[in-house]
């Protein structure tokens, strides 16, 4: 996409009729914020998927010699307290709560981007809408997972394996219960935007509402959406951090980032590198997404652009 | 090792106080305030209706038994006179009665006498037909208990019983005033709360304010036997929080004065210690780690009939390939990762008392890889391309499942380590300890389902004699569908020369031809390929410095002898 | 408006039935088991008995309208006997009672509702007073030095989660400086200047870990929303018009981008009802978070039955509010 992109961009700055999306991306490649992002991020990713073959040592190896080691050759971030590298498991961990972040929180934004959009914009749909939204914002987190892992756990187990089934379950479980607060948030925007002048103009000039809906509510709904995405994908993995904890999770070998922060917490004083680069990982990850959010923001915003 | 080294210090300490003519605990509540802290806070104050050990631990300070057991696991005498004995003919010749005497003067802490109805009324209470008493297994066989005069109590059994000190004796089963709970029989029992939560006991302290979950401030009992004790005028049982936590406001900020069951990573514990603000204190009762082995097939394809003895496991029925899992496994570095003081590699079943423990076992405490790959090769099992051990088309593959908790995970880490290493393939899962030790039939997850291959939990029994205990191993006791799942037999084990080891036991009288029988019993169970004991585990708390008497008890409340803390000046 | 608010309250009442319903439901469902705490030591038939004498053995639907009994009828009844003195009836009614603690559900509440507005209702309040103007300058310098530290800010403060925080504060004020308590103290009662010192001291640890978190996430809001409404053409009509950069950065802007911003806030309140099961357990202050957790990790269906049923009752209370304050903030919004 970015190379396709680029030369358009180069050729066609100056002409009127340039594309909305090269446009987009000029302004996103002009934003100092986003950049930074993006290289963060991208080395991050980077890290994560070609870590095991820079540092081939198997995170689930456990030396008993060497417990508590601090940081050294050996062992560039120290090992935990039965001997497992900790580098290792930061690589392998970050592939499981990238994946895990990003999925759950598409999926979360999917559903309360769509539910906030419908409620706000369809009088008819608000009431049963925001009435579902009341009933997923009370239920209790707990004992639901308990009884979704006793329905599927098993099921999922046999259709996929252990480790791709829990996965899918996990990532249900986080984007189906935190949804809530995107589409409350979604939708007292939409209520607001829909009484404009321009929505009213585009509705009296008959433009279907689905059409209204994509090009004239969605564009002015994108900054919460994008706020909404940074903190879902800082909640997904801190949620599935509780989740092995409480036993729901991945099996006990299988490391994450949350639960490696979880684990190394009371350790905080005696290898604080088990803290601290799990704990950077995640942070880092957020702040680069929330850069990249908001260049999107400001580059997807038609005000902010034409300046 | 710590446990001696206090022991003789606290000894030293009660000697100094004895013969240097001013004791340290001369006078009733000259001590102030002692702050203990229970990191899973205390709901309930009576162990009839509690749902864990940490109310009976605090309804430990208030109310009694006739006797409780002391640190070594001999029973001393508390609210009674001596211990009855067929000896002193307090138990009967045919063992079916035995009689208390209570101390004369004894009164509860509202000022009333203490009399043998009390006793009488608390076995009502806990055997009331339509009550949910959790200690009515302590009654067990139970057919009358009468007041023969204020101060004699006599039980009478329906079956001869070589150990007849169930009832009234231990943390278990404390005696409650009839007057209080006169109301509170059968269903009404949990509609008591001032009476659940503020007991009249007789113990040395009484209820001041009750915060359930939360905090119960206490003074000391007024009306207390012994007219200097205890020390301190008033303890708070904190709740809340974590082991990790409740050790570090012990040990390292000295804000508190006890921490119970402190158990965490034993490198924490000691990095706290160091501090030097207090110490760590463990004893060892009956408690075992241990790998369960199901002997029937967990596989789901088998639908309603899985873990049930219709289907035979495929291997771990093969005593040869236990006994290599057996091997593979360090269990000196499962102690020093996980347990520290408070664990020793063990492999019996019944680790204590002494007199009981077989002599016949050590040949798993050294870990033999060869051997052990050696046995899978002699059971026909050959590894496969991937490492992985196959016979007849089948893998060497286990599904290895215990409670959610952070040295469990550990071990179980280290386990499949070294089963990997001799070719077995293994899948790790923990479950929520709410639904691991539930028994909700509709969950797949309960121990009693066990639809798993192996199973880590611990367990232990009350008291020293495990005869009950060992009664869950029997071929009627085996879990399935048609008992709701219910049954201690979790590894669906059957053997016929246990069953009649076991059915000697309930003849046997005396202490030692009853080790005799149990030592038979316990080695049938770990020569079987049903069970791998990992660890003999022990409590562990931690105490500041400044507090002192304090006995670290396995076989009772921790706090049974709180009436002797003092503050060490 | 009004006729919206009471056609919206009258609506509640079937919404909160059939929610207390799937919420009755699925605690039922739940696998967890009341007896599963209780030691190994006593055997299924005992745990068996215990289940059935805490009601377990009914059917269903008999369990469920005991329970609305028990709730709509008999506690508002006792708490109007509290108040007002009067005797209604024999007065010998069947409350709901926990099963773990064997006390009434409504009277644990209130034993703790103190300490968690204390504590997790003020971190609250500090939070949204450090995010509003936090969001707004950080809008209003955009790419500033301010704005760049906000967002450090609170991206730590959301990507690091209250355990680790939590510990990382006790670590450093309570173990190695030795300046604050480690445990909360709810038996402390404020009556002079000394112990309302000392409830301070054992108050900053958890609210300032909690007001860090809930500042981080309203500030993001808040400076989005700001900066969706700077670009907008009435701010360049007010600014063209004169009116001073205060009023229209503070009158206009302000009040248009609250609007988000109202619906994470309304959001937020129920939640410090709900308590904040990990700082209240890290620094033990024992709130409604606390038994919550404690109630559904001992599978107490009545305790955690009512108390999230409660949590229901003020979500939907409270995100009426947000609605009605819509129309407030925004005449052009519309119900009816």
């Amino acid at each position: 996409m970015t190379d396709a992109a680029a030369p358009t961009v180069a050729s066609g700055i100056d002409t009127p009729e340039h594309s909305l999306w090269s446009d987009v991306w000029y302004q996103f490649r002009h934003h100092r914020g986003a950049m930074a992002g993006v290289v963060i991020f991208a080395l991050i990713v980077l890290l994560v998927i070609a870590g095991p073959w820079i540092w081939n040592t198997d995170p689930t190896y456990i030396d008993v010699k060497a417990r508590n080691a601090w940081p050294s050759f050996a062992h560039p971030m120290g090992t935990d307290n039965i001997g497992r590298d900790i580098f290792a498991q930061v690589i392998q961990g970050g592939r499981v709560s990238l994946l895990v972040g990003f999925t759950a929180m598409l999926i979360s934004l999917l559903v309360g981007t769509l539910v906030g959009v419908l409620a706000g914009y369809y009088r008819r749909l608000d009431g049963i809408l925001m009435r579902v939204t009341d009933l997923f914002l009370a239920l209790p987190l707990l004992p639901l997972l308990l009884v979704v892992i006793m329905l599927f756990r098993d099921t999922l187990r046999a259709a996929f394996g252990p480790e791709t089934g829990i996965f899918l379950l996990i990532v249900f479980i986080i984007g189906i219960t935190s949804w809530m607060n995107t589409a409350r948030i979604v939708r007292g925007d939409v209520l607001g935007i829909k009484e404009r002048e321009f929505v009213v103009a585009a509705k009296s000039v008959g433009t279907p509402s689905r059409r209204i809906i994509l090009r004239h509510i969605l564009p002015n709904v994108l900054s919460p959406i994008m706020v909404s995405a940074t903190l879902g994908i800082a909640n997904a993995i801190i949620t599935e951090s509780a989740l092995s904890f409480l036993g729901l999770g991945f099996p006990s070998d299988f490391p994450t980032w949350g639960r490696l922060l979880f684990d190394g917490a009371n350790f905080m004083t005696l290898t604080p590198a088990r803290v601290i680069w799990p704990g950077l990982a995640i942070s880092m990850t957020v702040l680069s997404i929330n850069f990249i959010g908001d260049g999107l923001r400001d580059a997807l915003d038609p005000r902010i652009r034409g300046r | 090792m710590k446990l001696r080294h206090l022991l003789t210090g606290a000894a030293i300490a009660a000697l100094i106080a004895t013969t240097g003519g001013a004791p340290a605990f001369a006078e009733r509540g000259a001590d102030g305030q002692v702050n203990l802290l229970y990191w899973q806070a205390v709901s309930i104050m009576t162990p009839y209706l509690s749902n864990g050990t940490k109310d009976l631990q605090a309804a430990s300070l208030v109310i009694e038994p006739l006797a409780r057991y002391n640190e070594k696991g001999d029973l001393e005498p508390f609210l009674v006179e001596d211990i009855p004995t067929v000896e002193n003919g307090g138990v009967s010749k045919d063992l079916l009665t035995i009689t208390w005497k209570l101390k004369e003067g004894l009164l509860w802490s509202d000022g009333t006498p203490v009399t043998a109805d009390d006793a009488v009324f608390t076995w009502q209470y806990c055997t009331h037909p339509d009550g949910g008493c959790a200690q009515i297994s302590n009654f067990s066989d139970v057919t009358n208990v009468e007041a023969v005069d204020p101060r004699t109590i006599r039980i009478t059994f329906g079956v001869p019983k070589p150990f007849p000190y169930g009832p009234l004796v231990g943390g278990q089963a404390p005696l409650i005033q009839k007057a209080q709970f006169a109301d509170c029989l059968g269903p009404k029992a949990p509609e008591c709360t001032k009476a659940n939560t503020y007991p009249i006991g007789t113990g040395p302290f009484r209820v001041v304010d009750f915060k359930a979950n939360d905090v119960v401030t206490l003074e000391a009992n007024p009306n207390y036997r012994d007219p200097s004790k205890p020390a301190f005028a008033t303890a708070v049982i904190k709740g809340g929080g974590d082991p990790a936590s409740a050790a570090r406001s012990v040990l390292e900020t000295g804000e508190y004065d006890f921490a119970w069951n402190t158990q965490v990573e034993p490198e924490i514990l000691a990095q706290m210690a160091a501090a030097g603000k207090g110490q760590i204190l463990s004893a060892f009762g009956t408690l075992l780690e241990r790998l369960q082995v199901n002997q029937t097939d967990p596989d789901p394809a088998l639908g309603a009939e899985r873990s049930t003895v219709a289907h035979p496991h495929p291997f771990l029925t093969d005593e040869r390939v236990v006994k290599a899992l057996s091997l593979a496994i360090d269990r000196e570095i499962l102690v020093e990762t996980g347990y520290g003081e408070a664990g020793r590699a063990t492999c019996n079943f019944i680790p204590a008392p002494d007199l009981n423990v077989s002599p016949n076992n050590d040949w798993c405490l050294k870990q033999d890889m060869e051997g052990a790959k050696k046995l899978l090769d002699e059971a026909g099992w050959t590894e496969g391309s991937d490492g992985v051990r196959e016979k007849d088309g089948r893998k060497l593959s286990i599904l290895y499942q215990t409670s959610t908790n952070s040295v469990r995970q550990a071990a179980q880490a280290l386990i499949k380590q070294w089963w990997n290493e001799i070719g077995v393939e293994v899948e790790l899962r923990n479950i929520d300890g709410s639904v691991f030790f539930g028994s909700d039939p509709g969950s797949p997850d309960t121990l009693q389902k066990f639809f798993a291959d192996v199973e880590m939990y611990a367990n232990e029994f009350d008291g020293t004699d495990p005869e009950k205990y060992l009664g869950e191993w029997t071929c009627g006791e085996i879990p399935g569908p048609d008992t709701q799942w219910q049954g201690g037999n979790t590894s669906r084990w059957c053997n016929a020369d246990f069953d009649a080891a076991l059915a000697e036991l309930a003849k046997t009288a005396g202490l030692d031809g009853r080790a005799k029988v149990i030592i038979k019993a316990n080695d049938l169970i770990v020569n079987s390929p049903a069970v791998i004991p990992l660890v003999h585990r022990g409590r562990l708390s931690a105490a500041v410095n400044s507090l002192a008497g304090v006995k670290m008890n396995a076989w009772d409340s921790e706090l049974w002898n709180a009436a002797d803390w003092y503050r060490a000046k | 408006m009004l006729t919206y608010t009471l056609r919206r309250l009258l609506f509640a009442i079937p919404t909160l039935l059939v929610i207390s319903f799937i919420i009755f439901a699925l605690l039922d469902l739940s696998p967890g088991d009341p007896t599963a705490n209780l030691p190994m030591t006593i055997p299924p038939e005992v745990r068996e008995k215990i289940r059935e004498s805490l009601g377990l053995g009914q059917p269903f639907h008999i369990r469920y309208l005991l329970w609305m009994q028990q709730f709509f009828i008999n506690e508002p009844l006792n708490l109007l006997e509290k108040w007002t003195g009067w005797t209604i009836g024999d007065g010998n009614r069947l409350r709901v009672i926990s099963w773990q603690t064997r006390s009434p559900v409504v009277d644990l509440i209130v034993q703790r509702l103190p300490q968690t507005l204390w504590v997790v209702g003020l971190a609250y309040l500090i939070g949204v007073l450090i995010a509003i103007p936090l969001g707004v300058i950080s809008a209003y310098r955009q790419y500033s030095w301010i704005d760049q530290f906000a967002t450090l800010f609170s991206m730590i403060g959301f990507s690091v989660p209250t355990f680790f925080t939590g510990l990382a504060l006790i670590v450093i004020f309570s173990v190695k400086l030795q300046w604050l308590p480690t445990i909360y103290d709810t038996n402390l009662r404020v009556t002079d200047a000394h112990t309302f010192w000392l409830q301070i001291k054992q108050m900053i640890m958890p609210v300032s870990v909690l007001a860090l978190y809930n500042a981080a996430q309203i500030s993001r809001y808040m400076r989005a929303a700001m900066l969706d409404n700077l670009s907008q053409d009435y701010v360049r009509t007010a600014r063209a018009k004169g009116m001073s950069e205060r009023s229209v950065l503070l009158v206009h802007v302000l009040r248009n981008s609250l609007i988000p911003v109202v619906t994470v806030i309304a959001l937020g309140v129920p939640t410090i009802f709900g308590g904040a099961i990990i700082t209240e357990q890290i620094f033990r202050v024992n709130g409604l978070g606390q038994l919550l957790i404690s109630g559904i990790q001992s599978a107490d269906m009545p305790l955690v039955q009512t108390l999230t049923f409660i949590f229901a009752v003020l979500i939907v209370f409270f995100n009426l509010i947000a609605d009605v304050l819509y129309g407030i903030l925004d005449p052009r919004i519309r119900y009816d």
